[in-house]
């Protein structure tokens, strides 16, 4: 079998998996002749820490998926820091903004996205940010945020989903005096409910965060800070920018290949080009979201299945979306269809309030599995619900219970005194010993402890029930 | 009960021994006299305590089930014989055999319950009087993982490479896949300290007896051990509790385990694992914040296809956190059987030599040789693993005979379906045994062998001190000892006189010479220092030595002395639930059964209390598969099916059933059992496997 050239355009948390399942597949290169071309220099680094290295948990360099000899180990070339310019399809070539060229057999957009900039005054000019703003995108821009925020001064994030509220918390755990700016009137509305938004803010700002919901930023002047759409102000010596992104197109649409929001591709992963092929956050398939890493990860499995002849029915049906909030102390899941609400007719909704203490639990359940669940603060429930989301396991008949995790008191609570011990309660495990059969010792003569365990055994094997037998002993000497 | 000054005490002879069972190997007492009795001695294992095993151990001394006298298939059923007889016909047909398919055509199975001595004389035999590379033994189900992972990081396996007690010092413990609350009760003694400072972290899919003593239970999906272990070690890391100068100075290789835990954050481990992101977290800074911590591993965590390579994550989150060779704290397994770390020593399996040596290392089979009196090229290679082996058994390529002892495979390995029918394939099966076991039962020879308290050995117990099980009494009439077996077997296969002694302290002088320079050092232990009390922990490289209690305090046992961080990455099980089998079923133990239960079956007082196998659901499952509390559920994976009494157990994860494995027949769970393989180890996939639940009555 000759080798196919499988040339990948992009060498992010993506185009880095996408090489390696495929070395995995073909570790000796029989199949897959490799090429990765990256824009940035860096090697790829993963994404989903770069809020721990914000927050100063993570060193830059922890973050990196693959070390600098990974390529030349596993026979993969690699092209870094050098755009790629454009996609001659009929000639099945590309051309790199250095004036070379690759051929390829197949070509794999893995492109990304770039942040989206939102039309404030003096944010930025020709897409290039002003003087004291930077975006939440890169390892250059987290070394950018973290050169530039010095502890104590006030910081101003633009954009209250999940990045832009795990940069703030990063932030504030720096110490530094973070506000963000959110022109809805909750935070993560995509993923939250207002009653969810609402606990979140609030546990943010019992963390340091101030939030200005509801109103746009208008203007930015470098040095002083925001002038918002309210007419307020909020001072900033650095803007962080977290608004959103956009799928990284260019190449494609200029190249004539089909484009919405993002890459359209099929199950297949393939796009209006059967020889080219897009995945991570540059592709647009119905079954997914765009910008989280876990749809990527599966789309680079299924497509290394396909491009090595490993398994060439593998299929791409979507993945199922769980987001979780990175960001110390607080811990939130979100999951499937959050915004129903309670009075909804065609699905169970429960709810729960505890925004003194941080909490906040809604589960919707249609034909006896999750359909959508946000929890906050809850950890071992979320774990649990997210379980049952991924697997589509019918949900446990007690529901309030799935929703209360750990916080529900135990099922049976420990016998206050040994009086209410039932008889055929095992005392001793290592010994099945009963209380019944302690009882029966003691009026057999054995009156303490340790003629009760010379009797029946009890307590002489890991020794965890010995205060229980001297309590039993002691009852017994009580009713007598 | 009253007694009097004057009532007459019967003299009593008191023998201090170690009980028959777990490899915690409990120090006790045997005294006779109207009757054998037991009772726990002061020893640092158990320190005074015994669990009900250990106390009910003297029945089976005495059993009504206890053979007696070889016996003979004749017509289809097993008569008595004379011992001259039976081994008159084992050697005559193991030679005719031989002769006519080849020296592999005689294939040999041990165990980890076999003593030093016996684990050795029989790796001999094998290798010597059969001359067959097919030889392997049931530790292979047990410690094979841990083993392969213990070499690969350390350059040497100990099960625990410290003294036990010192884990009384521990602010944290985390038990991978331990259950030692009802397989070592005792055990749990020394994990006090770490619970009583909040720092016992239990990770098993099920809320077992141990779990309930947690502070923190862990309790991942089956198969996803890997998994977690990733993700604890990528919060330790993110968290800022990397040990860097540690790994700097004392490891390689943190680079490349890295960039694959990095992949592994906590809330993506909590996705393929159902253990929360915090509680993740909150492991590794218990482990972190520790004085002196330490990670334990067990089969619940090796027994599984990815066995070596989840210990091995486990074993990189123990030295990212800089705990191996350090003293007070470190990484260990706990050996299952009585002499499972002794057991995997001294060749009696397929790919070793005594010593702990390899059988492909041409240094090591000069040594041995030379020892055994014969020459180096006369010794086979390495053979198949033990699954393969008796996998092969019978078929065109595989062994026409089979020799066993020390284990009852049709219930214990995988798929023991398909194992029952290789075996019935064979030409030929002898087996040395206490009882009729389910194994014996099917064979063409079974020879009545002693039991614990009726011979000398020795056992190396889980922490690798070598301990002295003496004679308190004398076997039954018409009971021999392994040894003594081996050596009428050997001589009748045309050894010479003296080449396989019968005498437990002369094989394992031999054993002693066989051993030297090896990784597992016997040279200098003798019957002498061990009867004079000492404490002897491998390596012992001479009479003078003391001992090693801690290894790896001044150096790993690789070359350069450091140990290694090995890349693994979480696969998953390796048969996944689907439409027609949507559960995952995990087997394992109860407190009153020890293995395939041969033994325990017989002691009325444990078999009262749990008679037969059962399957704990959680009440959802149970409910939706129309199942009630003690009616019977029939549990069916693509191997086979098991009929078993119904516990609705509300700790359970709904997507899991558990059957513990002790049981014979139709009750044998390992008749559900994978028998995937990990590539490195050759250990099965116990633990997890794909099944379904149904009402007995068969309507499904």
């Amino acid at each position: 079998m000759s080798t196919r050239h499988v040339v990948v355009l992009g060498y992010g948390m993506a185009g880095a998996r996408l090489a390696e399942e495929i070395r995995h597949r073909d570790p000796d290169g029989a199949r897959v002749r490799l090429t990765v071309i990256g824009e940035e220099s860096h090697h790829a680094y993963n994404r989903v820490l770069l809020s721990s290295v914000l927050a100063g948990s993570m060193r830059a360099d922890a973050v990196r998926l693959q070390d600098a000899a990974w390529a030349g180990r596993h026979g993969v070339e690699l092209c870094l820091g050098v755009p790629a310019a454009r996609i001659d399809r009929a000639a099945r070539r590309v051309e790199l903004a250095d004036g070379s060229g690759v051929d390829y057999d197949a070509l794999v957009l893995a492109t990304g996205s770039r942040p989206w900039l939102p039309p404030v005054e003096g944010l930025s000019a020709d897409g290039v940010l002003a003087e004291g703003a930077v975006a939440f995108r890169t390892l250059d821009d987290c070394e950018r945020i973290l050169g530039a925020a010095r502890a104590g001064a006030p910081v101003a994030v633009l954009g209250g989903g999940l990045l832009g509220l795990e940069a703030a918390r990063g932030l504030a755990g720096r110490g530094n005096l973070v506000t963000v700016v959110h022109p809805m009137t909750h935070v993560m509305e995509r993923q939250l409910d207002p009653g969810a938004g609402r606990v979140l803010a609030r546990t943010l700002t019992g963390l340091g965060i101030d939030f200005r919901l509801g109103t746009a930023a208008a203007r930015y002047v470098p040095g002083d800070g925001l002038k918002l759409d309210d007419g307020s102000h909020v001072q900033a010596d650095l803007v962080v920018v977290s608004a959103g992104v956009r799928a990284e197109t260019s190449l494609a649409a200029a190249a004539g290949i089909t484009v919405d929001r993002g890459v359209l591709v099929d199950d297949a992963l393939r796009t209006s080009d059967g020889r080219v092929h897009a995945i991570g956050d540059c592709a647009q398939h119905p079954g997914t979201v765009a910008g989280l890493v876990q749809p990527a990860w599966e789309q680079a499995a299924v497509l290394a299945d396909l491009l090595t002849g490993t398994d060439t029915a593998a299929r791409y049906h979507g993945t199922a979306v769980v987001t979780r909030l990175k960001a110390r102390g607080v811990d939130l899941a979100a999951v499937g269809d959050t915004q129903t609400g309670v009075d909804d007719d065609g699905a169970e909704v429960l709810c729960l309030d505890d925004s003194a203490r941080g909490r906040y639990a809604k589960l919707v359940v249609r034909d006896d599995r999750v359909a959508g669940a946000i929890v906050l603060g809850v950890p071992d429930a979320a774990a649990t619900i997210i379980q049952l989301y991924d697997r589509g396991v019918p949900v446990p008949g007690d529901r309030l219970a799935l929703l209360l995790g750990r916080s529900l008191p135990a099922a049976t609570p420990s016998a206050a005194s040994p009086a209410d011990l039932p008889a055929t309660a095992v005392v001793c495990r290592c010994n099945t010993v009963s209380k019944g059969r302690l009882v029966e010792a003691w009026r057999a003569g054995a009156s303490t402890a340790g003629e009760l365990a010379t009797a029946t055994r009890a307590s002489t094997g890991c020794g965890s029930c010995a205060g229980a037998v001297r309590g039993i002993a002691d009852w017994l000497a009580s009713t007598a | 009960m009253i007694r009097t000054a004057e009532s007459p005490r019967p003299t009593r002879r008191t023998v201090d021994t170690h009980c028959p069972y777990c490899a915690l190997q409990c120090g006790m007492t045997l005294s006779r006299g109207a009757g054998t009795e037991v009772a726990p001695r002061d020893f640092p294992a158990n320190a005074g305590g015994l669990c009900q095993k250990g106390w009910t151990a003297p029945a089976l001394l005495t059993s009504p089930a206890r053979l007696t006298t070889p016996l003979v298939r004749v017509a289809g059923e097993l008569r008595p014989a004379s011992w001259e007889a039976a081994l008159d016909l084992v050697a005559s047909r193991l030679l005719e055999i031989r002769a006519e398919h080849g020296p592999d055509a005689v294939a040999v199975f041990g165990g980890g319950g076999l003593t030093n001595e016996k684990s050795y004389l029989l790796g001999k035999f094998a290798r010597v009087a059969l001359g067959t590379s097919q030889i392997d033994y049931n530790g292979r189900f047990c410690m094979s993982s841990a083993a392969a992972a213990g070499v690969r990081a350390f350059g040497v396996d100990r099960g625990l490479p410290f003294p036990l007690t010192d884990l009384a010092g521990a602010d944290a413990v985390l038990l991978a896949g331990a259950n030692p609350a009802e397989t070592m009760p005792p055990f749990l003694q020394h994990l006090r300290g770490a619970g009583a400072k909040g720092g016992l972290i239990v990770v098993d899919p099920r809320r077992t007896p141990t779990a309930e003593q947690a502070n923190l239970h862990l309790a991942p999906a089956p198969g996803t051990d890997l998994a977690l272990a990733l993700g604890i070690l990528h919060a330790a890391v993110a968290d800022g509790h990397m040990r860097q100068s540690y790994a700097d100075e004392r490891t390689t290789g943190f680079e490349a385990a890295w960039r694959i835990a990095a992949a592994y954050w906590p809330e993506q481990v909590e996705r393929i694992t159902g253990v929360a992101a915090a509680d993740q977290r909150r492991a590794a800074e218990l482990l972190a914040g520790a004085r002196n911590a330490y990670v334990l591993t067990a089969r619940g965590t090796e027994q599984h296809a990815t066995g070596t390579d989840t210990v091995s994550a486990w074993i990189n989150l123990a030295l990212a956190l800089g705990l191996p060779g350090t003293r007070g704290s470190g990484f260990g397994c706990l050996t299952g059987q009585g002499n499972g770390q002794g057991g995997r020593e001294h060749g009696q399996k397929a790919d070793q030599l005594p010593g702990y040596r390899k059988i492909d290392d041409p240094a090591a089979r000069e040594h041995v040789a030379g020892v055994w009196g014969v020459r180096a090229d006369s010794l086979p290679g390495p053979g198949r693993s033990a699954y393969e082996l008796l996998d092969v058994l019978g078929t065109e390529h595989g062994p026409r005979a089979l020799l066993v002892f020390g284990s009852n495979v049709v219930v214990s390995a995988p798929r023991s379906a398909h194992v029952t029918e290789r075996l019935s394939a064979l030409d030929f099966v002898v087996t040395a045994d206490l009882v009729l076991s389910e194994t014996s039962a099917l064979a063409d020879v079974v020879l009545p062998v002693t039991q614990w308290a009726e011979e000398d050995g020795t056992m190396t117990n889980l922490e690798g001190r070598v301990l002295l099980r003496r004679k308190a009494l004398d076997p039954p009439v018409g009971v021999r000892t392994d040894l003594a077996v081996l050596a009428g077997l050997a001589r009748r296969l045309g050894q010479p006189e003296g080449r396989f002694p019968a005498d437990a302290e002369t094989v394992f002088t031999e054993l002693r010479a066989a051993s030297a320079g090896g990784p597992a050092d016997y040279s200098g232990v003798s019957y002498d220092r061990l009867r004079a009390g000492e404490a002897l922990y491998w390596p012992v490289p001479g009479e003078a030595h003391p001992g090693t209690p801690r290894l790896f305090l001044d150096g790993f046992a690789h070359p350069g002395g450091r140990a290694r961080f090995v890349p693994v990455r979480h696969t998953g099980p390796a048969e996944p639930p689907d439409e027609r089998y949507p559960l995952h079923a995990t087997t394992g133990r109860v407190l009153q059964h020890y293995q395939s239960g041969a033994q325990t079956r017989l002691v009325d007082e444990l078999n009262d209390t749990v008679p037969e196998v059962f399957v704990e659901v959680h009440p959802d499952t149970a409910e939706r598969a129309g199942l009630a509390e003690g009616g019977l559920a029939l549990v069916s994976s693509r191997r086979g099916a098991v009929t078993a009494r119904v516990r609705r157990v509300g700790s359970m994860r709904r997507d899991v059933v558990f059957l513990p494995f002790h049981f014979p027949g139709e009750a044998r769970a390992n008749l559900l059992t994978n028998p995937a393989l990990d590539p490195v180890s050759r250990m099965p996939e116990f633990k997890v496997c794909a099944v379904r639940l149904s009402k007995e009555d068969g309507a499904e």
